[in-house]
């Protein structure tokens, strides 16, 4: 990483891509790019070393957690686990002490994840040193998983300016979708939200965004093309009358692509439901950078980790 | 608050005067700069006897004292959140002389035993306590509680706040029983069900922050079906703590057809916004954040998401609030009320959607109410009608500084601002965004039935 990359970034904590301005975005994507390379030539650095990492999940999380923890080992940090079913969460300890405890034994990054949205913020007025790192609260934010779908449509279009990008589904129950409108209208993109009624009208407003429920002509002209996962136990009486509707109605398939955006690329935060917001074809389309998605995972969370830990003794 | 001092309903009447005070008594269209001199509890005429200290009282407001609506003293069974005296003792610090003690307590107080026995309990404390008692059996919405009993117990109105009478038959029924008792039946406006999952104030804000969204349409749906039993039955709703614009309009119409319909507004759904929840700390009427590029700057991690905004109803948005805070002004809204709701730290210190809900106000009502004045949004003669003279009318009180009247006011300095703090409260509980705020018009003298129920240094020199 050079100087110039870790002087923009004077934060202790990771809470949303909201507060990020577009040349502290910038700076993490291009670190990721760095240490994902480094990563492949076996020759990562070790900004973690000595520091412990605390991963406290609330919620059920494999890509995300598996991911965290390895970005933070293979940059020399120690892992603790919390596992939340075996521990005093169970016994109905607060998210506060709980975090209190860690910080206390010496964790000095909390990587949490929370099924209440605004958690990483009562978090990080809560603790007195460590750096909260978000990996994803409620239906608010999920950082970086964000900053990886930036980078890796960067990469596909070159750049995001002036790029048209269109999110598909259930917009109001996601906290990829509300950190990846941050991230795309910070770095340039205009964003169309396309979906239901009632999981994209309360985005009507939102700078840089538009909304509508016609998915073809939403489609029209786009760069790219994320489709949301849709909660299927969430569908049925919120939304949508039935999955059958949301598939005929907003389903990707690649005959409504090459009518509407033949070149667009492909996106989707994972895991997905085949059949219901994407066909299986579309998945392992040469279109699809789902992969890639996933690909940049660690890379990012690499970078943000490296770049919070540089900034921990200020604190 | 070493200085200050408070007293009790069964103190000794007081002897006071107090020179040059600014006299502003809503009920006789006074506002003049003269000498109030009280003495054994009774607002005289003419000069000061023989005896009495005249305090120089020049800069100083005295106005009626001021009377809530709306308070939960959280007794019994809450006891940790607030008790009747550290309840009246922040009433009386704010200003207040009596309260109207909500019944959703554990248990409720939905039967006259209960009830006599908390009015008992409250004769000593530091504001007279009034009863609203609950509508039905256990606030359960299904039988009505027995409201005759329970006025003859002291009762001055019935409701299941917290929640809205569950069943329109059965608030049908009370609205009916209620007409000849001449009580209101004092409904918390909201459709459960349109309700559910509102965690703040539906729109943008509440999108953009991932949280669940309450729609306008839950208060309205309950004030239209309200209206409609009410006009059908002849008999009186109390709308309490309104926090939309939608439902004003309704309201008017049916004072219009003659249904007897009134209603309060909370300091907190007049002053703050939902973008408060956001971490924005600027008064509806102040230029904060624009709500329309909320979307492009960065949260503040020291007050996003404060547990102290979660409140029901929510905070309003900007133009709900302006246009409750203009109904104020225009005597559509009867009330000011406060919606007290004491809650310790750990029902608080948690992820939001897990707040409890609910936020202090007896201690910061006037202050909130002033800053609206200083902003010009408010008459000061309007502002403490709505917290005193008017109020009281709807439950029987009278209010008035002329000669021979009972002493019953308050007297504030509206020059001297005070810091909302824990120290400075004294509420058993803190719980309000206005924390580390300062407010106008530190409140120097209450005087509740004739006696001294809180005295700044004013009276009494320490």
């Amino acid at each position: 990483m050079t100087a110039t990359q870790i002087s923009t970034w004077t934060r202790r904590h990771l809470l949303d891509v909201d507060e990020l301005s577009r040349a502290e975005l910038e700076a993490v994507l291009d670190l990721g790019v760095e240490l994902r390379g480094r990563r492949a030539a076996g020759e990562l650095p070790d900004s973690l070393r000595g520091l412990a990492v605390g991963l406290a999940f609330y919620e059920p999380s494999t890509r995300t957690r598996v991911s965290f923890e390895l970005a933070a080992r293979e940059l020399g940090g120690t892992v603790t686990d919390l596992s939340v079913a075996g521990s005093s969460v169970a016994k109905g300890e607060s998210l506060i002490d709980t975090l209190r405890t860690l910080e206390r034994t010496g964790v000095r990054m909390v990587v949490l994840r929370h099924p209440a949205s605004g958690a990483p913020y009562l978090a990080a007025r809560s603790l007195e040193r460590a750096a909260i790192l978000n990996a994803g609260d409620g239906t608010h934010a999920h950082p970086t998983q964000a900053l990886l779908d930036a980078l890796t449509l960067r990469e596909a279009l070159g750049s995001l300016d002036g790029a048209r990008v269109v999110i598909v589904g259930d917009a109001a129950h996601s906290r990829v979708a509300r950190s990846d409108l941050h991230a795309l209208v910070r770095l340039g993109a205009s964003v169309v939200l396309s979906g239901p009624p009632a999981w994209v009208n309360p985005f009507a407003g939102w700078p840089g965004v538009s909304v509508g429920t016609d998915l073809d002509a939403a489609l029209s002209g786009a760069d790219a093309v994320m489709a949301l996962r849709v909660q299927r136990e969430r569908a049925a009486g919120s939304g949508v009358p039935s999955i059958a509707e949301y598939v005929a109605r907003w389903g990707l398939t690649a005959e409504r692509l090459e009518r509407a955006c033949p070149g667009a690329w492909l996106m989707h935060p994972g895991p997905a439901n085949e059949g219901v917001e994407i066909t299986a074809e579309l998945s392992t389309d040469p279109r699809s950078l789902i992969g890639r998605q996933v690909e940049n995972g660690v890379p990012i969370r690499m970078a943000v980790m490296s770049l919070l830990a540089a900034e921990l003794d200020r604190w | 608050m070493v200085m200050d001092r408070f007293g009790s309903l069964t103190d000794p009447p007081a002897t006071f005067a107090l020179a040059g005070v600014r006299v502003i008594d809503p009920s006789t269209n006074t506002d003049a700069v003269r000498d109030l001199v009280v003495a054994d509890g009774m607002i005289r005429n003419g000069d000061a006897p023989s005896g009495i200290p005249r305090i120089d009282a020049t800069g100083l407001v005295a106005a009626p004292g001021l009377c809530d609506l709306h308070t939960h003293l959280r007794t019994p069974g809450d006891e940790g959140a607030e008790t009747i005296t550290s309840g009246t003792r922040a009433a009386a610090h704010g200003g207040f002389t009596t309260v109207c003690a909500m019944p959703n307590t554990d248990p409720p107080l939905d039967d006259a035993l209960r009830v006599r026995g908390l009015l008992a309990e409250a004769a000593d404390a530091a504001a007279r306590v009034r009863v609203v008692a609950a509508a039905t059996r256990g606030r359960a919405g299904e039988q009505m509680t027995d409201h005759g009993a329970l006025a003859a117990a002291g009762a001055i109105g019935f409701s299941d706040d917290g929640v809205a009478v569950a069943s329109a038959a059965v608030a049908r029924q009370a609205l009916a029983y209620l007409a000849p008792l001449r009580l209101p039946l004092v409904e918390h406006a909201e459709e459960p069900i349109l309700a559910s999952g509102g965690q703040m104030r539906g729109g943008l804000t509440a999108t953009r922050l991932g949280l669940g969204g309450w729609p306008a349409s839950a208060e309205l749906a309950i004030v239209e079906r309200d209206l409609a039993l009410a006009a059908e039955t002849g008999g009186w709703i109390h709308f309490t703590h309104l926090a939309t614009a939608a439902g004003l309009e309704p309201i008017r119409r049916a004072r219009t057809n003659g249904v007897r319909v009134t209603c309060d507004v909370t300091p907190h759904h007049l002053a703050f916004t939902d973008a408060w929840v956001a971490g924005d700390r600027h008064f509806a009427w102040e230029n904060g954040r624009d709500p329309d590029s909320g979307a492009a700057a960065g949260l503040d991690p020291a007050l996003a998401y404060d547990g102290a905004c979660r409140v029901n109803p929510p905070l309003p948005t900007r133009d709900d609030a302006t246009a409750l805070l203009a109904a104020v002004a225009d005597g559509t809204v009867d009330a000011i009320a406060t919606d007290h709701a004491p809650h310790p730290p750990e029902r608080k210190a948690v992820p939001f959607a897990e707040a409890a809900p609910g936020l202090i106000g007896l201690e910061t009502a006037l202050g909130i109410g002033l800053t609206a004045v200083a902003a010009g949004r408010l008459e000061l003669s309007t502002l403490l009608a709505a917290l005193s003279t008017r109020p009281a009318a709807l439950i029987g009180e009278s209010r008035s500084l002329a000669a021979g009247s009972n002493a019953d006011l308050v007297v504030f300095d509206p020059q001297r601002n005070w810091r909302v703090e824990r120290s400075a409260l004294a509420s058993r509980s803190a719980n309000t965004p206005l924390l580390g705020m300062d407010l106008p018009g530190l409140v120097r003298l209450t005087v509740a039935a004739g006696r001294i129920t809180y005295d700044a240094g004013l009276i009494g020199s320490e």
